[in-house]
């Protein structure tokens, strides 16, 4: 039962995501929404890298045993630079959004400008 | 020097990337120098990575698939948990490769007046390249996690340059909704990816397409690559970004922008038919290749009727288009899906009939078309908005009395993209037309209409934007300068030539180009 505790986190954290990002009207949520379907991507990667009693993969100084391949760690530090750029870029585009509209409801904010 | 020629064939693959990366950051500095050689630079630096894939195109054309392993080593994998980055170069790719290898220099050889009155162009040209590096890394890698890790670098770049307009509402929000939805489906994409990981402990295309066993993972895996992909494409229901990053974007991003999009149809044409390859061509799967035909079909029908109607109903010149732009890549997708579900047993071995093989021409060949006539439209759209300062279609009028040009331009994109002699959208709707009355009379019909309607849709624009009486508002109008008449002189001489020479264009690129779709094992050969 422990070994699905994070798969079901997974699935967890992308559903909350996506309705969050479906249903939510504020901006801020919608963006965090993101950010969560991100985190249960990245948790889905790390996990898919365990083994157990595993050890870091320095073979200079080894101990002995079984080493985990870095491969899903090293995806998921390159996933998670992106996500900040991405990140960075959304909250700076709603704050243009704010500063037009006055408002950070999706509601309000269709229509728009049509000199 | 024909060492050195040889020597940029050899690491074209890697130089095409790293040209406009290094580029987009030096613009930057060169740019405190003065403008003039800003634009200077830029140019050569595209000028320069279009001839490198040109030089790619040529060798990949000639000599086979090219394997390219960064870092050098053999390109082939002995233990399986041997992880590279490599990009392969096949037909499919290669062909893709040239329309992402003429549009953003086009794009940039029209942003040089049309953007001149503009601030902050250092940033703008320096996100032009990275966005242009990015598309050029999904069309040519070979590996699903770069292709998210560029499908990424494409779409912050897209994002930003679609707010380039920041002080209107409507662009930001545009662009907001185009990165909300960029980076739902990279994340969905990074989903299935681990998922592929999980299985076969391997992100290599070739090497997940070699080891496919079809299992209830790998269906969840090809679902979320599906829905991430096409939502990336523009396929109808979820389309809704795509009418305002192309409206609000300038139109010399926009010319960019149809090219990431296509990459992103290269992207689920490159999953369907090359990792699920192996599959669809097994002897078991007809049923799974007529499922996944059909739904592709059904998509496509829906994506040309709404695009077609929607577009009828707008108000706003580069909207209009947009829609045009939506239902264009719904015949490409109509092509495709009637190929797989032509899939029958012929002596052992899962193929497509004659007439789905002409499909899939006609598609992939509507492709390179479909960037060609709407990168044109747009362009003339942009032209419109640059000297007229107007893009409702209720308050222009009477323009071809001052843009003579502007308006032969926008005939022949209107031409082209309605699908009339003799230009390059008739040649490949034809073969589209042809192909699918064999398969199935109705897609025909529902083809050709919605062709006709947008045909009305553009005599309309033509009638209210350049006929009409002459409006004292419009009257001190000049024509634009040359800069954008020559880019767009030049997609509207490529159309025109390929729409009298279609052979020479179909049998020398489309064909490798389709051959390769279909032949997945020498994808696979190619790494293994």
């Amino acid at each position: 039962m422990a070994f699905y505790v994070p798969y079901i986190a997974v699935v967890a954290l992308i559903l909350i995501g996506l309705y969050a990002v479906v249903f939510k009207r504020n901006l801020i949520k919608i963006v965090i929404g993101i950010t969560f379907i991100e985190c249960g991507v990245n948790l889905f990667l790390i996990t898919l890298g365990y083994r157990e009693k595993s050890i870091a993969p320095i073979y200079t100084s080894s101990p002995g045993g079984i080493m985990s391949l870095p491969v899903p760690q090293a995806l998921t530090l390159t996933s998670i630079v992106i996500g900040v750029a991405v990140l960075a870029l959304m909250l700076s585009l709603v704050v243009h959004i704010y500063r037009h509209y006055k408002t950070l409801d999706a509601r309000k904010i269709i229509g728009g400008d049509e000199e | 020097m024909n060492g050195v020629v040889d020597w940029l064939i050899l690491h074209s693959p890697a130089l095409i990337i790293a040209i406009p990366l290094l580029g987009a950051f030096l613009t930057i500095l060169i740019g405190k120098i003065g403008p003039r050689i800003r634009n200077v630079f830029v140019i050569i630096i595209m000028a320069i990575t279009s001839f490198l894939i040109l030089l790619l195109v040529n060798d990949v054309f000639t000599n086979g698939i090219r394997t390219y392993v960064f870092g050098g080593g053999s390109t082939s994998i002995e233990s399986s948990y041997a992880i590279r980055i490599l990009f392969e170069i096949d037909g499919l790719n290669a062909f893709i490769a040239i329309i992402a290898a003429i549009l953003p220099i086009v794009a940039i050889i029209y942003s040089w007046a049309f953007m001149k009155e503009h601030t902050g162009l250092d940033k703008y040209y320096t996100l032009i390249l990275l966005m242009t590096a990015g598309m050029l890394g999904m069309i040519l890698t070979g590996d699903l996690f770069n292709f998210f890790v560029f499908l990424e670098i494409t779409s912050i770049a897209s994002a930003a340059l679609i707010a380039f307009y920041l002080d209107k509402q409507n662009s930001i929000q545009a662009a907001f909704k185009y990165i909300v939805i960029s980076a739902i489906g990279a994340l969905f994409l990074l989903f299935a990816v681990a998922l592929f990981y999980g299985q076969y402990n391997a992100l290599n295309m070739a090497v997940i397409a070699n080891n496919i066993s079809f299992t209830f993972i790998d269906k969840i895996a090809l679902v979320v690559l599906f829905a991430a992909l096409a939502m990336k494409a523009g396929i109808v229901p979820m389309h809704m970004w795509l009418p305002d990053a192309y409206g609000r974007a300038p139109a010399s991003i926009t010319v960019i922008l149809i090219g990431t999009t296509l990459a992103s149809l290269y992207g689920l044409f490159r999953v369907i038919f090359t990792i699920y390859g192996k599959y669809l061509f097994s002897f078991d799967s007809t049923q799974m290749a007529l499922t996944l035909g059909v739904l592709i079909i059904i998509l496509a029908v829906v994506t040309i009727v709404i695009g077609v109607f929607m577009a009828l109903k707008q108000n706003d010149f580069k909207r209009m288009i947009a829609f045009a732009a939506i239902a264009e890549i719904g015949y490409m997708f109509l092509a495709v899906g009637a190929a797989l579900s032509t899939y029958t047993f012929e002596r052992g071995a899962a193929i497509i009939s004659a007439s789905g093989q002409m499909a899939l021409k006609g598609g992939i060949f509507h492709i390179f078309n479909d960037a060609l006539d709407v990168g044109l439209l747009f362009l003339v759209a942009g032209a419109v908005y640059y000297a007229a300062k107007e893009t409702s279609l209720n308050k222009l009028g009477g323009l071809a009395r001052n843009m003579k040009y502007t308006t032969v331009f926008f005939l022949i994109g209107l031409a082209a993209v309605s699908g009339l002699p003799p230009m390059n959208g008739f040649a490949s709707k034809l073969i589209i037309y042809q192909s699918m009355f064999q398969i199935n009379p109705l897609l025909t019909i529902v083809a050709i209409l919605c062709s006709i309607l947008l045909l009305a849709v553009f005599v309309k624009v033509f009638y209210s934007v350049f006929l009409g009486p002459k409006l004292p508002k419009f009257s001190g109008v000049k024509e634009v300068p040359k800069s954008m008449l020559i880019a767009m002189g030049i997609i509207a001489s490529i159309i025109v030539f390929i729409g009298l020479f279609p052979n020479i264009f179909v049998e020398n690129i489309v064909t490798p180009a389709t051959n390769a779709l279909q032949n997945a094992t020498s994808y696979i050969g190619g790494v293994l």
